[in-house]
């Protein structure tokens, strides 16, 4: 889009604020573009931040990378990549971390969508 | 690590010892750190700081602190600066050479394409136009970093990325391994990497999340905005909005303010009135971003080739620094005009800032802006002004992905002008788009710093208070945890490129170098009076005559159209120099200018001085002597000069009559070896004249020799490119010596 500069029209209904007052308006509005988007982070997940969950859980890079390429293909994200490491270690006794390589070596994932009352 | 090969116990670094036992290798302190001192007034040599801070156990102070005692005081600001050779193990000794100079930010560009890739890179493999950032490198660079810390007696922060499409788990990475800074701005991962925007910002909140965990103190990326937009003096309501929303996210993501850096750029540079423009503007984000921290970046848009002008355009930026406020200066190399990043420019860039903000040292206590005046009142009310409405307009669009999908962003019309050249994304579009996943009611993560929804109710109140109870700590508790990955492609690793170059750190060989240890690069400046393209071209056939190899032209400015160019040309010399088939005469000891001229005050000496035979040269002897180039004059030694062409006897005479302690005389002709018949003549009449006991005779000149000098019966003989400083040691101590003797 292109215009010219209409600055001296727009600016009418913050010619009279006082200067503490236009900065507070400058963070209100800031607050208010930035909420929608902290809900969606909120509300919302991604494969680097699952793996980013694994990687502080104790597995490598390699690792952690597939698990989160597995848990995609059982369109199991939505409950968290870690949450099903953690499970499928609580359904079987294996620690996290021999339930993790179990599941980056593509097997126990039977266990992780009946864990999950997907099958 | 360092081999102690010099008396003063700083050898060089061991890259190689560094790089045993990384997998055991854990950084000892986490987050960033400040300047210390810097309430307190700091003294040095002469001189009283009002805006230093505490200084370095050692260092390599500013070239003219060699008048002040050799002094190296320390500003406030922490200096940044940026290395990215593509080689993190030649990075390492740069890093120091910085440090040393001042540096305590060091600052590790990634390689080309990094951010594109999903998920972390692993070894050392080597990079373009920066450094792939892994576990093992990081690793190596924080090791270096801490030994490099002891030496200084100061914190060093270490600085890299932490954007594209795997923000989460570098920043996860950095919390890890100890990592200082970082940026962190999902507006630069959707405007200039073209990463999908709605992956970029649910990334970026688990990201800031861990940052604020780990202290580690984020930079935005809005400077790009001015570094890219077609006219960028004018997107300055832009920059402030793009700080803010970076700014605010942070915060909201748990970022505590203090961390929060702004990267902020003095947006145009001369022949732009560019203080008028710029002064405003930094003042009133300060005013807005009160709380938050300063980062002052230099003005990269306007660069050219030219060294010198970027120099200029920093210290300008500097001044802005000075007369509003910078907790971290950048220093932008001087070099990045021209590509050719090296060692050096690092270096100049640290110096320059150093140097700018000691030579400005309480300055606010002398000058004031005249904030609350026109023209500076109004130019600060309008940009805020303008900000707001350009806040106001993304949120009547629909909120931040409508307005980056119509274009708002990096527009070069001074909002709300716009110009429709913004960068436009699309919400489905970009690197990664559509991996967004929302989260199931039970969805969980257990572990420490994860933003967001976690229900980790379902399994107890422990885990609600403490979610990483469930698996009994994180890394981010027990480091032990973290797996170490050392090498995944067996030739592109640090070990096979040490390999090539082993020969270069544990023999005599030496080669010249730039950027990588054994690149051979060298630098020539020339002139060349005739026009550019004949200049620029006839420039490369000179280095090639000259024997070096890859010869290209990196700099040229015309003095006048037709009466020639200065050019800059680089290229490699492919030789390597055997240093133990040199002969490297023992550098000679000077005494302290203080010692020599407190010694003379009190007991003062007189000299004879003349160009000995028939000789009418001058110079040379002038030098040595005049006060005004540091000579013996400059010490408060009296010397009688007679002229040139003067007589031996005359010369002699002259010295028993003003009862001389010592006669200088110049021998610059040396056909048939007269120079030293004249010395030999000399020697012998001060015998016959019986003062040879008591009077110090040294001889001068281009073609002298000191030894052959000594042979003929002078006291001191001095060659070509003597300083007064030598020829006032030598006369005091050998002062000394009669006296002693008598």
């Amino acid at each position: 889009m292109e215009r010219k500069d209409d600055f001296a029209r727009r600016r009418g209904h913050l010619a009279d604020l006082s200067e503490a007052d236009l900065e507070q308006r400058f963070w209100s509005l800031t607050g208010e573009l930035v909420d929608p988007l902290l809900e969606l982070a909120r509300t919302h997940t991604t494969p680097s931040i699952e793996r980013s969950v694994l990687l502080r859980m104790g597995f490598s890079s390699l690792e952690a990378g597939a698990i989160v390429a597995a848990t995609l293909d059982h369109d199991l994200i939505s409950k968290g990549a870690g949450h099903v490491v953690y499970k499928v270690a609580r359904r079987t006794g294996l620690s996290v971390r021999e339930a993790g390589l179990e599941l980056a070596e593509n097997r126990l994932w039977d266990e992780a969508t009946a864990a999950f009352g997907r099958s | 690590m360092m081999q102690a090969d010099r008396p003063d116990g700083a050898g060089k670094l061991d890259i190689e010892a560094i790089l045993e036992g990384l997998e055991q290798y854990r950084p000892r302190r986490r987050g960033w750190a400040w300047r210390t001192g810097a309430d307190k007034t700091h003294h040095a040599g002469p001189f009283e700081y009002h805006e230093a801070t505490d200084p370095m156990k050692t260092g390599t102070p500013l070239p003219a602190a060699a008048y002040f005692g050799s002094i190296d005081p320390q500003p406030r600001p922490v200096i940044t600066t940026e290395i990215a050779s593509g080689r993190f193990e030649d990075d390492i000794r740069r890093m120091r050479m910085a440090a040393w100079h001042g540096a305590d930010h060091l600052m590790v560009i990634r390689t080309a394409g990094q951010s594109h890739i999903d998920g972390l890179l692993e070894g050392t493999p080597q990079g373009v136009g920066g450094v792939p950032i892994t576990r093992k490198q990081i690793r190596a660079q924080r090791k270096a970093l801490d030994m490099i810390e002891d030496e200084l007696g100061r914190p060093l922060n270490y600085h890299s990325y932490i954007s594209g499409v795997a923000g989460p788990e570098i920043a996860v990475l950095f919390a890890e391994e100890g990592v200082n800074g970082a940026h962190q701005d999902p507006q630069y991962n959707v405007l200039y990497r073209n990463v999908n925007m709605v992956r970029s910002f649910v990334d970026a909140a688990e990201a800031k999340k861990i940052i604020a965990w780990a202290g580690i103190a984020q930079i935005d990326g809005a400077h790009n905005a001015n570094a890219t937009a077609r006219e960028a003096w004018k997107v300055m309501p832009e920059l402030i909005v793009q700080h803010a929303i970076n700014c605010m996210y942070s915060v909201k993501a748990g970022v505590p303010k203090e961390n929060i850096c702004l990267s902020t750029v003095p947006p145009t540079a001369p022949p732009a009135p560019a203080m008028r423009l710029d002064l405003p503007y930094a003042v009133a984000l300060r005013e807005l971003f009160h709380g938050y921290r300063m980062r002052a970046q230099q003005n990269t848009k306007y660069m050219t080739s030219s060294a010198r002008e970027a120099t200029v355009t920093h210290t300008l930026n500097l001044l802005i620094s000075e007369l509003t406020s910078a907790d971290i200066q950048s220093t932008i190399t001087p070099d990045e005009g021209r590509n050719v990043p090296w060692h050096m420019y690092n270096v100049e860039g640290t110096d320059t800032a150093k140097q700018a903000f000691l030579g400005m040292d309480g300055l606010k206590e002398l000058v004031q802006l005249r904030r609350h005046e026109s023209p500076m009142k109004d130019s600060i009310r309008e940009l805020k002004e303008r900000a707001v409405l350009f806040l106001e307009e993304i949120l009547e669009t629909g909120g931040y992905f409508k307005a980056v999908e119509e274009g708002f962003f990096v527009d070069s019309g001074l909002y709300p002008a716009r110009n429709g050249d913004g960068i436009a994304r699309q919400i489905h579009g970009g690197v990664s788009a559509d991996t967004v996943y929302e989260r199931d009611l039970d969805y969980m993560a257990p572990v420490t710093a994860h933003f967001g929804y976690n229900n980790l109710e379902q399994y107890g109140p422990e885990a609600a208070a403490d979610p990483c109870s469930l698996i009994d700590g994180c890394t981010f508790e027990k480091p032990e945890k973290i797996v170490y990955i050392d090498e995944l492609d067996p030739d592109d690793n640090v070990h096979t490129r040490l390999a090539e170059t082993a020969e270069l750190r544990s023999s005599t060989l030496l080669k010249p170098e730039m950027e990588w240890q054994g690149d051979g690069v060298v630098l020539l400046t020339l002139f060349l009076p005739t026009d550019r393209r004949t200049a620029e071209v006839a420039a490369v056939e000179i280095g090639n005559r000259m024997g070096l190899e890859e010869v290209e032209v990196i700099h040229t400015e015309v003095m006048q159209p037709a009466e020639g160019v200065r050019v800059e040309l680089k290229g490699r010399f492919n030789q390597v120099i055997d240093t133990s088939t040199l002969e490297i005469p023992p550098e000679e000891k000077v005494l302290s200018h203080e010692e020599i001229y407190d010694e003379i005050h009190r007991r003062p000496m007189k000299l004879v001085a003349a160009t000995v035979g028939e000789d009418e040269h001058s110079v040379g002897l002038r030098e040595v002597i005049d006060i005004k180039h540091g000579g013996l004059e400059a010490f408060g030694i009296q010397v009688e000069y007679l002229g040139t062409s003067v007589p031996l006897e005359k010369l002699v005479d002259a010295a028993i009559e003003t009862n001389a302690d010592g006669i200088l005389a110049s021998t610059i002709i040396s056909h048939y070896d007269v120079h030293y018949k004249h010395m030999r003549r000399l020697h012998e009449l001060c015998l016959e004249k019986g003062l040879r006991d008591r009077i110090i005779l040294i001889a001068g000149g281009t073609q002298v020799s000191p030894e052959l000098a000594r042979e003929q019966g002078v006291d001191r003989g001095f060659g070509r490119g003597t300083t007064g400083l030598q020829v006032a040691t030598f006369l005091v101590e050998r002062r000394r010596e009669i006296l002693g003797g008598a």
